[in-house]
C-alpha cells in the first residue's frame, strides 16, 4: 500500500473535539476522571487512555482582541521514528513501521515499561505513553486496521470542517500546498507546514509552534 | 432558516451574532469555510470571544442585551451612506408605504401606548389607504410619511458615538462591522445572518431579529442565495416540533389556536383569514379555511362533518388575552393552580429560567410524569438541594423512552428539510418510543371515558384509524400529516379516489373532502412515496439546492421568498446568484414562491412575499406587541441607570411576573456584573443526555464561569479557583476560567464587567459537577414570544474558597 499521510489544517479547526472523542470511541478507551481546571482543554494531556487531545492556547492579537489556537495532538508517524530507533536498542521489533507508514507499538512493548521514559524522551513531542491498563506502550496507530479495510481513521472521518485530512502522499501533499497558499494569502504571508520532510502528520500553522503546544 | 445550511456557502459576508455556531452547530462551519474559501468575510459579534470568533475575520465584542443599538447603528450607516438596494427596497418591501397620521414615536414610546395596561393599541400604526383600500405608496421613497423616511429618521438617532456608549463596542470596531456587512447591499453580493438563542432570549428578542430582517431587506438579501434570516435551531428537531405546534399559540402549520371569542368555525376562519384589496397580492393565508378544516378532519375523521363544524367545538380554546407559555405555566404551577404535569423529553428543573422557582413549582403538583432517556434534576427534584422529601406530596413517575436512533421517523432540520431516518439500533428492554407511550396512554384515557365523564366528545371522537393493533407506526402518522382525500373528489379538474394521499396543499379543500394534519407538510408523503426518505444527489442549479435530497417545506421550496431573488423582469438580480429565473414563460430553478409571472407582467403577476397580505416584506412591522420598528431598551436587569436612547428604560411591554420568586435587581451595586449563559459543544442542552457519556464528561466535567483577567484581579480570583456566582434568585458554584476572551467595557463612562456560564450541569450527575446556571436567570420574557431573558442579567461573583 502507498504511504499514508495526515494533513492537519489548524486554520480550519474550531476545537469541537470530535476527533478526540472519535479516537476514544474507536479504540474503546475509558474516560479519565477529570476536573475543570480553568481551561477547555481536558484531559490535560495525552495519557494511557487518550491517544489524541485537542490543545487550547490563547494569545494577545493585533487584529482581534485575542487569538485562540487549537491543536489536535497525536503521534506524527515519523518517517524515521526516534521512538523505534530507541526501542530497537532495547527490544528489537517492539515498535514497527507497517507498509503504509503507520508507526505501531506492538505487544512487544509490554517489555518496555522500565525504559518507557527514555523512549518518550526520544520523541520530539513526548507522545509515547505507558498504559497501566493495557500494560504496554500506547499512542495513535493511524487506525491501521480501518485503513487496511479501505476506511480512513476515525478522527479524520469525524472532522466536520476539513481540518483533519487523510490519504496517499501525493494527494495530501498537494492539498497541503493548496491550503498553505490559501493560508498565506489570508493571514498576510504567515503559514508553514511543520516538519514536512520528517513526518506523516503534516500540521499547517500560522504562528510559532510553541504558541500551539507550549509543552516539550 | 429562510435558506438552508448548504446555502451558507453562497454568501459573501456571514454575520454570526446571537449565536456561537462553531460550538453549537459545528457542521455549519463546513459551509462557512466553503464561503470563506471563495473570499467571503466572517464577522463574529459576541460579548465573549468564542470558538466561532477564533475563526472570524472581524470580532467585535458588545455588552449583552444591546444588539438593537448595535444593529440600529448599522441601519443608520446603511441609509446614510446609501448602501441599500434601492430597487429591491422600493418594490419588494413596504418601505414605500405611507404610514397613517396617527403613527408617531416619542421618547422611546410608539403611538398608542396605554401606560396603565402596559399595552399598545396597534391600530395607531396602520397604513394610509387609497379609495380601494390598498396602502398608498411612494415608490420614490421621498414622501416624509413613507416607511423609508420614517425609518431613516428613527435610526438617525443611532449615531456611532451613542451606540458605542451603549454597547461598549469601540467606534472603530462598529464601523469595521457595519462597513463590511453593508457591502452586501451591492447587487452582486449577498450577506447572511446566523443567529440563535443569543438573540431570542431577551425581553426584546423578537425585535432583535426584526432589526436584522429590516437590514436584510434594505440590503436586498432576502430570498436570495447566500442571504436570508437564518435561525440556527437549538435542537435537531425544534423546527419540526414548532411546525407541528409545540407552542401554545399555534395549530400545526402556523394556523392560530382558537380563542374563546372565536365561537364557531366560521368566526374562527373570519377572524384569522387575512384580507387584501390589492389585486396583485396573492395573500396566501386567504386559504386558511381549507387548512383549518383539513386539520380538523385529521383530528376527528368521519366524526367531523359540516353539520358539527368539523368538530371545531371539541378543540381546546385559549381565553382571550391570556398567555399559556412556558413562563406562564410555571408561574401558575408555582401559584398551585396546575395539578398535573408531563415533563416529556425535557428537564425543566435545569433548563427553565429561574430554576429555583420551577423546582419549587413542581413541589406543588399532585403528580408529574417525566419521560426521558436518563435520570434528571426534574425526575429527582423532590430530593434535590433545599428540598425536604417528607414535605413534598408530588407523585413522580419516570417513563424510560428510546433515543432518536432507536426508532424510525423524521427530523426537520433548521433548513426546513424533513429527513427520514431508519431505526439504527434496537432499544433496551422496557424502553418505548414516545409515539408508543402516547398511543397506550390515549387508549387508556379513552377506555376510562367510555363510561362517561366530563366532555367526552373530543376523546371519543379522536381519529384513531392510523393506529393498528395498538401499535404506533411512524409511516401512518406521516401520511396523516400529509393528508388524505376523505371521499372521491375532483379538484382543479383532477379526480382523486377516497383514501389516496393529497399531492400538495393546493388540493386541500374546506368542505371536508380532504384531511391534512399539517398543511405545510402536504406534499411530503404522497402516492409517489415518502419524500423525506429521498436521497437523490442531483444539483441542477449548481447552487446546492439538492431538490431530490429529503423534502423541504413548503412544497420542496429550498429558499423561501425566492421570487425576491429576481428583478421585476424575472431575471436574477445578478448572474452569480441564480437559483430561479423566468425563461420562455416558465420559472426555472427552485420551486418558485408562487408560479405567477414576474412583476413586469402587471396584470397577471403577484407580488413576491405571498404570505404577507400586502405581498411585500414588512420593514415596518405593524403586528408586533412592542412597536413597528425595533428600538433599543435596556434588559430587565442591567448595569446602567438609564437608557441613553430615550426616557423609556426597559421594553415597556416586557413580560414580568409577580410571585415572591420573581426578583429583579437592576443597576444594583450588590449585583454589579453582567452575566450571560450558553451551551458547549461537549454537552447537549441541560446535559441530561451527555453528562452520562464518560467521553463527553471528561472533556467538560464541571460548571465554570468565564471572566476577564481584570475582573478576576478585582475579586482576588485565580484561574481554577472555586467561585460563587449569585443573582437575586439563586446561586451556583463554578470553577473560575480567567481569560483574555472577556474584556471589561466602558459603558456611559463606567467600567462594566461581563461574565458567562454554561447551563449544562446539574446536581444529579456527576458528583461535584455543579448545578444549573438557570438558578441565576430571570423569569422575564419577550412580549411576543414570552421567551425568557437568560442572555443578559446581573450577578455577583465571589471566590468561595471551596475545593474543586
Amino acid at each position: 500500500m502507498a504511504g499514508k499521510f495526515f494533513l492537519i489544517d489548524t486554520t480550519r479547526c474550531m476545537a469541537c473535539r470530535g476527533c478526540q472523542v472519535a479516537c476514544k470511541q474507536w479504540n474503546k478507551l475509558p474516560a479519565t476522571k477529570t476536573k475543570q481546571y480553568g481551561t477547555y482543554q481536558n484531559p490535560p494531556d495525552l495519557d494511557g487512555n487518550t491517544y489524541r487531545v485537542v490543545r487550547f492556547e490563547e494569545h494577545p492579537s493585533k487584529e482581534n482582541s485575542v487569538a485562540w489556537y487549537f491543536f489536535t495532538e497525536a503521534c506524527r508517524h515519523c518517517l524515521k521514528p526516534p521512538c523505534k530507533i530507541k526501542a530497537d536498542q532495547i527490544k528489537k521489533g517492539a515498535i514497527i513501521v507497517n507498509d503504509f507508514g503507520a508507526v505501531l507499538f506492538t505487544k512487544g512493548t509490554k517489555e518496555l515499561q522500565k525504559s518507557f521514559k527514555v523512549i518518550k524522551q526520544a520523541c520530539p513531542w513526548s507522545i509515547p505513553t505507558w498504559s497501566s491498563k493495557q500494560r504496554k506502550l500506547v499512542k495513535c496507530h493511524m487506525c491501521f486496521q480501518r485503513v487496511e479495510a479501505g476506511l480512513e481513521p476515525a478522527c479524520t472521518k469525524t472532522c466536520p470542517t476539513g481540518a483533519l485530512n487523510f490519504g496517499d502522499e501525493a494527494q495530501i501533499k498537494k492539498l497541503a500546498n493548496e491550503r498553505l497558499t490559501a493560508a498565506k494569502k489570508k493571514f498576510g504571508g504567515r503559514g508553514e507546514i511543520l516538519d514536512l520532510e520528517d513526518v506523516r502528520a503534516l500540521y499547517l500553522v500560522i504562528d510559532e509552534q510553541i504558541k500551539y503546544r507550549p509543552v516539550a | 432558516m429562510t435558506n438552508h445550511w448548504i446555502d451558507i456557502r453562497n454568501s459573501d459576508c456571514i454575520l454570526i451574532m446571537g449565536s456561537n455556531a462553531a460550538e453549537n452547530h459545528p457542521i455549519s462551519m463546513k459551509w462557512v469555510n466553503a464561503a470563506m474559501d471563495k473570499g467571503a468575510k466572517l464577522i463574529s459579534v459576541d460579548p465573549r470571544f468564542t470558538r466561532t470568533s477564533s475563526k472570524a475575520d472581524i470580532y467585535a465584542p458588545l455588552r449583552s442585551g444591546t444588539d438593537i443599538a448595535f444593529l440600529g447603528g448599522m441601519m443608520n450607516y446603511i441609509l446614510t451612506n446609501r448602501k441599500y438596494h434601492k430597487e429591491y427596497t422600493a418594490n419588494y418591501t413596504n418601505a414605500s408605504f405611507i404610514v397613517g397620521p396617527e403613527y408617531g414615536f416619542k421618547d422611546g414610546l410608539f403611538a398608542g401606548f396605554d401606560s396603565r395596561k402596559k399595552k399598545y393599541d396597534k391600530s395607531k400604526w396602520a397604513f394610509a389607504k387609497d379609495s380601494k383600500g390598498v396602502p398608498k405608496r411612494d415608490l420614490t421613497l421621498k414622501d416624509p410619511r413613507c416607511v423609508f423616511q420614517l425609518m431613516k429618521k428613527h435610526y438617525a438617532r443611532y449615531t456611532p458615538g451613542k451606540v458605542s456608549s451603549i454597547t461598549g463596542t469601540s467606534v472603530k470596531d462598529l464601523k469595521r462591522v457595519w462597513g463590511t456587512y453593508a457591502k452586501t447591499g451591492a447587487v452582486d453580493q449577498t450577506g447572511t445572518i446566523m443567529y440563535a438563542m443569543g438573540w431570542t432570549q431577551h425581553t426584546k428578542g423578537v425585535q432583535n431579529i426584526r432589526m436584522m430582517a429590516m437590514i436584510q431587506l434594505v440590503l436586498g438579501n432576502m430570498g436570495r442565495p447566500g442571504g436570508g434570516v437564518n435561525a440556527l435551531r437549538g435542537e435537531s428537531n425544534v423546527q419540526g416540533s414548532t411546525d407541528h405546534c409545540l407552542l401554545y399559540h399555534i395549530w400545526p402549520g402556523y394556523l392560530k389556536t382558537p380563542r374563546a371569542s372565536n365561537v364557531s368555525l366560521e368566526a374562527y376562519n373570519k377572524k384569522w383569514t387575512p384580507k387584501t384589496n390589492d389585486p396583485i397580492s396573492a395573500n396566501w393565508w386567504q386559504h386558511t379555511p381549507k387548512y383549518s378544516v383539513s386539520f380538523l378532519k385529521s383530528m376527528f375523521g368521519q366524526a367531523a362533518t359540516a353539520k358539527n363544524d368539523f368538530g371545531y367545538s371539541w378543540m381546546p380554546k385559549l381565553d382571550d388575552g391570556v398567555a399559556y407559555s412556558w413562563l406562564d405555566l410555571f408561574d401558575e404551577m408555582y401559584k398551585g393552580t396546575i395539578k398535573g404535569f408531563f415533563a416529556w423529553g425535557q428537564n425543566p428543573a435545569s433548563s427553565g429560567a429561574n430554576a429555583n422557582k420551577n423546582r419549587k413549582a413542581m413541589a406543588k403538583l399532585d403528580w408529574m410524569v417525566n419521560v426521558n432517556i436518563f435520570d434528571s434534576e426534574t425526575a429527582e427534584f423532590w430530593k434535590g438541594p433545599g428540598m425536604n422529601p417528607e414535605e413534598i406530596k408530588t407523585e413522580v413517575f419516570f417513563l424510560p423512552c428510546v433515543t432518536s436512533v432507536e426508532k424510525e421517523g423524521s427530523i426537520t432540520n433548521s433548513g426546513r428539510w424533513s429527513q427520514w431516518r431508519y431505526q439504527a439500533a434496537k432499544p433496551p428492554r422496557g424502553c418505548k418510543q414516545d409515539g408508543q407511550i402516547m398511543v397506550e396512554l390515549f387508549a387508556k384515557i379513552r377506555e376510562l371515558y367510555k363510561d362517561g365523564g366530563v366532555f367526552p366528545e373530543p376523546i371519543l371522537n379522536m381519529r384513531w384509524d392510523f393506529v393498528k393493533n395498538g401499535k404506533y407506526d411512524a409511516h401512518a402518522v406521516a401520511k396523516l400529516i400529509n393528508g388524505y382525500f376523505e371521499k372521491d373528489t375532483t379538484v382543479k379538474g383532477k379526480s382523486f379516489k377516497k383514501g389516496t394521499l393529497v399531492p400538495s396543499f393546493a388540493y386541500l379543500k374546506d368542505d371536508g373532502s380532504t384531511s391534512s394534519a399539517n398543511w405545510l407538510y402536504c406534499n411530503s408523503y404522497t402516492e409517489k412515496g415518502n419524500m423525506a426518505a429521498r436521497r437523490g444527489k442531483k444539483d441542477p442549479t449548481g447552487m446546492g439546492l439538492y431538490p431530490e435530497w429529503s423534502w423541504c417545506w413548503p412544497v420542496n421550496r429550498r429558499i423561501i421568498y425566492n421570487r425576491a431573488s429576481v428583478d421585476l423582469n424575472g431575471k436574477p438580480w445578478s448572474k452569480n446568484k441564480n437559483i430561479l429565473e423566468y425563461k420562455n414563460g416558465k420559472w426555472v430553478g427552485d420551486v418558485p414562491d408562487g408560479g405567477w409571472p414576474p412583476m413586469v407582467n402587471k396584470a397577471k403577476t403577484r407580488r413576491p412575499f405571498i404570505m404577507k397580505p400586502d405581498g411585500v416584506a414588512s420593514v415596518f412591522g405593524p403586528g408586533r406587541a412592542d412597536g413597528p420598528f425595533a428600538e433599543h431598551y435596556e434588559p430587565i436587569e442591567c448595569p446602567v441607570p438609564k437608557n441613553l436612547m430615550s426616557g423609556t428604560y426597559t421594553n415597556p411591554v416586557a413580560v414580568v411576573y409577580a410571585t415572591d420568586a420573581d426578583i429583579y435587581k437592576t443597576n444594583d451595586p450588590r449585583y454589579p456584573f453582567v452575566a450571560t449563559t450558553y451551551r458547549l459543544s461537549e454537552h447537549w442542552q441541560t446535559g441530561v443526555l451527555t453528562r452520562w457519556q464518560p467521553w463527553l464528561l471528561e472533556t467538560q466535567p464541571q460548571n465554570f464561569v468565564e471572566m476577564s483577567k481584570e475582573l478576576a484581579k478585582l475579586r482576588g480570583i485565580n484561574n481554577g479557583d472555586m467561585c460563587k456566582v449569585s443573582s437575586g434568585r439563586g446561586e451556583v458554584e463554578a470553577v473560575a476560567m480567567v481569560t483574555g476572551r472577556f474584556k471589561p467595557m466602558t459603558i456611559m463612562g463606567k467600567t462594566v464587567h461581563q461574565l458567562g456560564l454554561p447551563w449544562c450541569f446539574g446536581w444529579v450527575y456527576p458528583e461535584n459537577g455543579g448545578d444549573s446556571s438557570n438558578l441565576l436567570t430571570p423569569s422575564a420574557g419577550d412580549p411576543n414570544t414570552r421567551i425568557p431573558e437568560t442572555k443578559a442579567f446581573m450577578v455577583n461573583l465571589e471566590k468561595s474558597g471551596k475545593r474543586r
